[in-house]
């Protein structure tokens, strides 16, 4: 489909997206995080064959969307916290970068406190830190932002429950099946452990690749620590085999 | 090559996102000839038909297609109500895979608290001839399941399309969710 144009043919056999490895993704049903016991279907799913809808999706640009990558700062004033940078690519699942694609993130202070009417925690809000931030990713599919280190807070799923510090993201990619809401986690957090929402996911490997890692190169003397944190959105068509196959 | 990165909640706190407007898919540009400007509306509730009041409704369409002057998504809150509303167009049929012909519809994702990876489903307009054609629809067998992605027209241009998360209740059938 061209961007002005109109659905042709190209359009009727889409390639699809490929089908999530197993384990890799959260269930809707996590008994262990509460707020999942209303709110997760009861019913299987109803499987959609990728057709237009599910591989072509929303083109958001800078100048209708603009970017914001400093959010360490409000108005010239410096946040209070750990200045951090945070930087990373967009892939897909055959390593191709994910060029030009927006990142949305949003995150608690210093303190564990969002900018929020909602969040009652009894720590400081910070005048000049409202914790959210836009960014796209350049033709190497590379992004980067300017931050403070968000701070645990405390929720009540179950007794003396926190969550380790996080970073929310949200990415679109170039479909509508590709979109993805995650959070970014710090290493050597020792809330991750204890943590139901980190640890509903399945997989050991793919839990552990919500966990940023130091990065010494990003680091800036003087200034911030670095973090990487990769981010992998769906591929395209069937699954490689390691030799190259498809199936 | 590493599999796609883990989903997680979008969390009680999303709306530090929200901003004004987005909620109005034809913000950018005048409605284009032939096009009628619509509202979806409609209520989300849980499994005990408590209304989900920190939702976040997002809504894509391939029709009409993407211009300068109409991106084809938006966004908006679920309110105490677990009510969301959008000002749209209303789309026409896209095509299907193979020589199918798909109705008419409005492609949602329901992210909210409680739910670890977004919930995916379509609003469909009911009336539409091509419903009962359209390949998604016929895939569901059970009727009442199929009337759970069926917009009823409410008013003038303003459609109405209930999500219930979970079980039956209040009249509602649990909605129909995609495997995408």
């Amino acid at each position: 489909m061209s961007r002005s144009g109109r659905l042709d043919d190209a359009a009727r056999d889409p390639i699809p997206f490929r089908p999530f490895s197993p384990g890799t993704q959260p269930p809707y049903d996590a008994p262990a995080y509460l707020s999942t016991r209303a709110r997760h279907p009861a019913r299987p799913l109803v499987t959609a064959p990728h057709t237009v809808t599910e591989t072509t999706g929303p083109c958001f640009t800078p100048s209708r969307f603009p970017a914001l990558a400093d959010i360490s700062a409000t108005d010239g004033r410096a946040a209070q916290g750990e200045r951090i940078i945070v930087n990373g690519r967009v892939l897909d699942e055959d390593g191709r970068p994910v060029p030009h694609t927006m990142l949305e993130i949003w995150q608690a202070n210093a303190a564990g406190r969002y900018a929020h009417l909602v969040d009652q925690h009894n720590a400081p809000l910070d005048p000049h830190f409202r914790g959210v931030g836009r960014v796209f990713s350049d033709e190497q599919g590379n992004w980067r932002i300017v931050t403070i280190k968000p701070g645990a807070y405390p929720w009540r799923n179950h007794a003396n429950a926190w969550r380790p510090n996080h970073i929310h993201f949200s990415l679109f990619g170039q479909g509508f099946a590709q979109r993805l809401v995650t959070q970014m986690y710090f290493p050597g957090d020792p809330l991750l452990p204890l943590d139901p929402i980190f640890n509903s996911i399945p997989d050991a490997a793919a839990r552990d690749r919500l966990i940023s890692s130091f990065d010494l190169e990003t680091t800036q003397p003087e200034y911030a620590l670095g973090y990487r944190f990769d981010i992998v959105l769906r591929g395209r068509g069937a699954t490689p085999f390691e030799d190259g196959e498809h199936r | 090559m590493p599999t796609a990165t883990a989903s997680q909640t979008i969390g009680p706190y999303w709306h530090l996102l929200e901003e004004k407007g987005w909620d109005d898919l034809t913000r950018f540009g005048p409605v284009p000839e032939g096009a009628a400007r619509i509202t979806l509306t409609g209520v989300v509730t849980d499994g005990d038909g408590a209304p989900v009041a920190d939702g976040c409704v997002e809504v894509w369409q391939a029709d009409p297609p993407a211009s300068d002057d109409f991106l084809g998504w938006g966004r908006a809150a679920t309110d105490a109500q677990g009510r969301y509303s959008f000002t749209t167009l209303k789309p026409g049929p896209v095509p299907g895979r193979g020589d199918a012909r798909q109705a008419p519809h409005i492609a949602i994702t329901l992210l909210a608290r409680g739910l670890l990876k977004p919930l995916v489903t379509r609003a469909y307009f009911a009336g539409e001839a091509l419903n009962d054609t359209d390949p998604l629809l016929a895939a569901i067998e059970d009727p009442a399941r199929r009337d759970t992605l069926l917009a009823r027209e409410a008013g003038d241009g303003v459609w109405q399309f209930d999500i219930r998360l979970q079980g039956e209740g209040d009249g509602r059938a649990e909605t129909v969710f995609l495997d995408v």
